[in-house]
């Protein structure tokens, strides 16, 4: 304890006198460690073609010998006995350093870190330690960018949809030649015609809300196609369904939805494009609009079908005092508990996107959910399988399924 | 034909797009960024259509004696944020836009976001009503991680691992099965929409 002390305090006085770097290696410090070797920079793999793998044989003072490396300090040059410049530094132990730089021009200005494919950099290691005492630099070791036009971390990700494809092309197959599938009924499916026929008894309006998502986002589509079945039974019913949002491109598609739904129901005439209104893109001004729709229009069943965030509750809430049938489904697990909580019905997760299928009754639709329930088998074989090998210390499925982003 | 051109451009964009997911290259991220910004740039076209709505359903209320004052105050409110919001100071701090925003429009949000407060408790005392089996079980766990965030004594270490064994296998493998399944699902609805099967985002089954 007491000679680190004492080091610690010449590296303090040296530091202050002055020395620079390579001074203070060589004098009182001690020996400097010995300097990694065998530098290489292979190309990146999965990337666009601007990053190098730099890779060393570690220092034989890393974690052995005088045991002082601190850390390898990384320098790249365009020539081999060119000007070199550092690029970073990787903590003692590690031996590869990820030198990524795809910004041609920052602020306006060529980027002189910017690694340009199929040009040859030289690279050179050194171990540091102590702070100030550096190791010699390594011989240069040199590599290209290579612009890749495959993504082999993503393979396993490839099998799975070509293996999920194959079921839901062979699914669909199966269901155009006349086969017909059993799907489980669902309680919230099943309570939308009454929900409606409840609405159209008491003379009063549906609300539909399709979330604050976007119109590109899956739940907030399988909310249109939710939202069409719902518009032809009230255009046929002559309920008016009401859809404020929050986004005029989801306004633009439920406005269409809408006025084909009551075209098909042979009700063209009964289509208000106003129904469809936006209110704000704003979360809580948007709560605030279809909250006041409930309690001034006293509306008597609200669907609540796409992505929802903090409002999920307040809607949910504000409809169940407003005394509405309440059916709800959304992909979002943190806003689940909420509507279970305070709705009626709700379709958990999948449950939203199969939505069409079962109101449809269509058999390619219905062919889609087996191909679903299939894929879903085949996923639980491979995790209990998983399971069970890892388990044994047998790490060959982890390996084959492991996805390198 | 006005039914068939969309079909194919998805079922060609769609294909398109599921390629470029697997290949890294330059030209493949131009392609994604470009595809992007088409979105923004659709969002701005249909931005027209949501504040004609926005408009038009004001100026309708208008018409209506019971309805005049407040539209005409909603009006008035639209025109003084959107016009002190094009002078020349613009967004700047202490301009009348931002202190309108900064004074009035926060604090409303704040409001409106306080009331979550008062309903998760009406909320979470409808499910946690202990009727049946499965309801008393979800009462039971819900009291154990909520005593989390009390002082127990020497009662906190066993109730620490007891709410981590329920957050950590009943509740993740919940989540987890959940998640799962709504990957499945959102890949078939992809699969769906692409092949043409799923129509109704146009307009039409």
């Amino acid at each position: 304890m007491a000679r680190k002390s004492v080091l610690t305090f010449f590296i303090l006085a040296f530091a202050f006198a002055g020395l620079d770097a390579q001074e203070a290696s060589m004098g009182a410090l001690g020996p400097p460690p010995a300097a990694p070797s065998n530098v290489k920079a292979p190309d990146k793999p999965n990337d666009t073609g601007h990053g190098l793998l730099v890779k060393w044989d570690l220092s034989r003072d890393d974690g052995a010998g005088l045991d002082n490396v601190l850390a390898y300090e990384v320098w790249r040059s365009d020539a081999a006995d060119g000007e070199y410049t550092k690029r970073g530094v990787a903590v003692k132990g590690t031996s590869e350093y990820d030198d990524t730089d795809d910004s041609e021009r920052v602020n306006d200005e060529p980027n002189p870190d910017f690694i340009v494919t199929g040009k040859t950099y030289y690279y050179k290691v050194r171990a540091m330690a102590g702070g100030t005492a550096y190791s010699d630099f390594s011989e240069p070791g040199s590599g290209q960018a290579v612009e890749n036009w495959y993504h082999k971390g993503k393979t396993p990700i490839m099998i799975g949809v070509i293996i999920f494809w194959a079921f839901v092309v062979y699914f669909i197959f199966k269901a155009r030649q006349g086969q017909e599938f059993y799907v489980r009924p669902l309680a919230g499916i099943n309570a939308v015609d009454d929900a409606i026929g409840r609405a159209t008894e008491m003379g009063r309006p549906i609300l539909f809300v399709l979330g604050t998502g976007t119109a590109g986002d899956i739940a907030t589509i399988a909310g249109f196609t939710i939202l069409s079945r719902v518009a032809k039974l009230t255009a046929e019913y002559q309920t008016p369904v009401l859809v404020p949002v929050n986004d005029p491109v989801i306004m633009a598609v439920a406005q269409e939805t809408v006025r084909t739904a009551y075209l098909e129901a042979g009700r063209p005439e009964l289509y208000k494009p106003e129904n469809i209104s936006y209110e704000t893109a704003m979360q809580f001004p948007y709560v605030a609009a279809v909250n006041g729709i409930m309690l001034r229009e006293k509306t008597a069943t609200n669907f609540y079908m796409g992505i929802f965030h903090a409002e999920s509750l307040i809607l949910a809430e504000t409809g169940n005092i407003a005394g509405s049938i309440q059916i709800s489904g959304t992909d979002q697990i943190s806003q689940l508990p909420f509507f279970i909580a305070a709705t009626d019905y709700t379709l958990i997760g999948e449950e939203l996107y199969a939505a069409s299928a079962y109101l449809s009754k269509e058999p390619v639709q219905v062919g889609t959910l087996k191909a679903q329930d299939w894929a879903k088998a085949v996923l639980m074989a491979v995790l209990l399988a998983g399971a069970v090998l890892i388990s044994l210390a047998i790490p060959f499925l982890k390996n084959l399924v492991d996805v390198n982003l | 034909m006005k039914k068939q051109i969309p079909i194919y451009f998805v079922l060609v964009s769609g294909i398109v797009m599921i390629i470029q997911y697997f290949i890294p290259s330059e030209e493949s991220e131009w392609l994604f960024t470009y595809a992007n910004d088409w979105v923004i740039v659709i969002g701005i076209f249909a931005l027209a259509l949501g504040i004609w709505s926005l408009l038009r359903s004001e100026f309708k209320k208008l018409k209506n004696p019971k309805e005049a004052f407040y539209a005409g105050t909603v009006l008035f409110g639209y025109f003084i944020m959107v016009f002190t919001a094009l002078t020349r100071e613009g967004r700047e701090a202490g301009t009348l836009h931002m202190n309108l925003f900064n004074n009035i429009l926060i604090p409303i949000q704040a409001t409106i976001f306080a009331l979550l407060a008062f309903y998760i408790a009406s909320a979470a005392y409808r499910a946690f009503r202990a009727r049946t089996v499965l309801a008393t079980i979800l009462l039971l766990a819900a009291f154990i991680v909520m005593l989390r965030l009390i002082p127990l004594g020497p009662l906190s270490a066993i109730n620490q691992t007891a709410v981590g064994w329920i957050l950590a296998v009943p509740n993740m493998a919940a989540k987890r099965a959940i998640t799962m399944g709504v990957g499945l699902g959102a890949i078939a609805t992809c699969i769906k929409i692409i092949l043409g099967i799923e129509r109704t985002y146009l307009g039409h089954d």
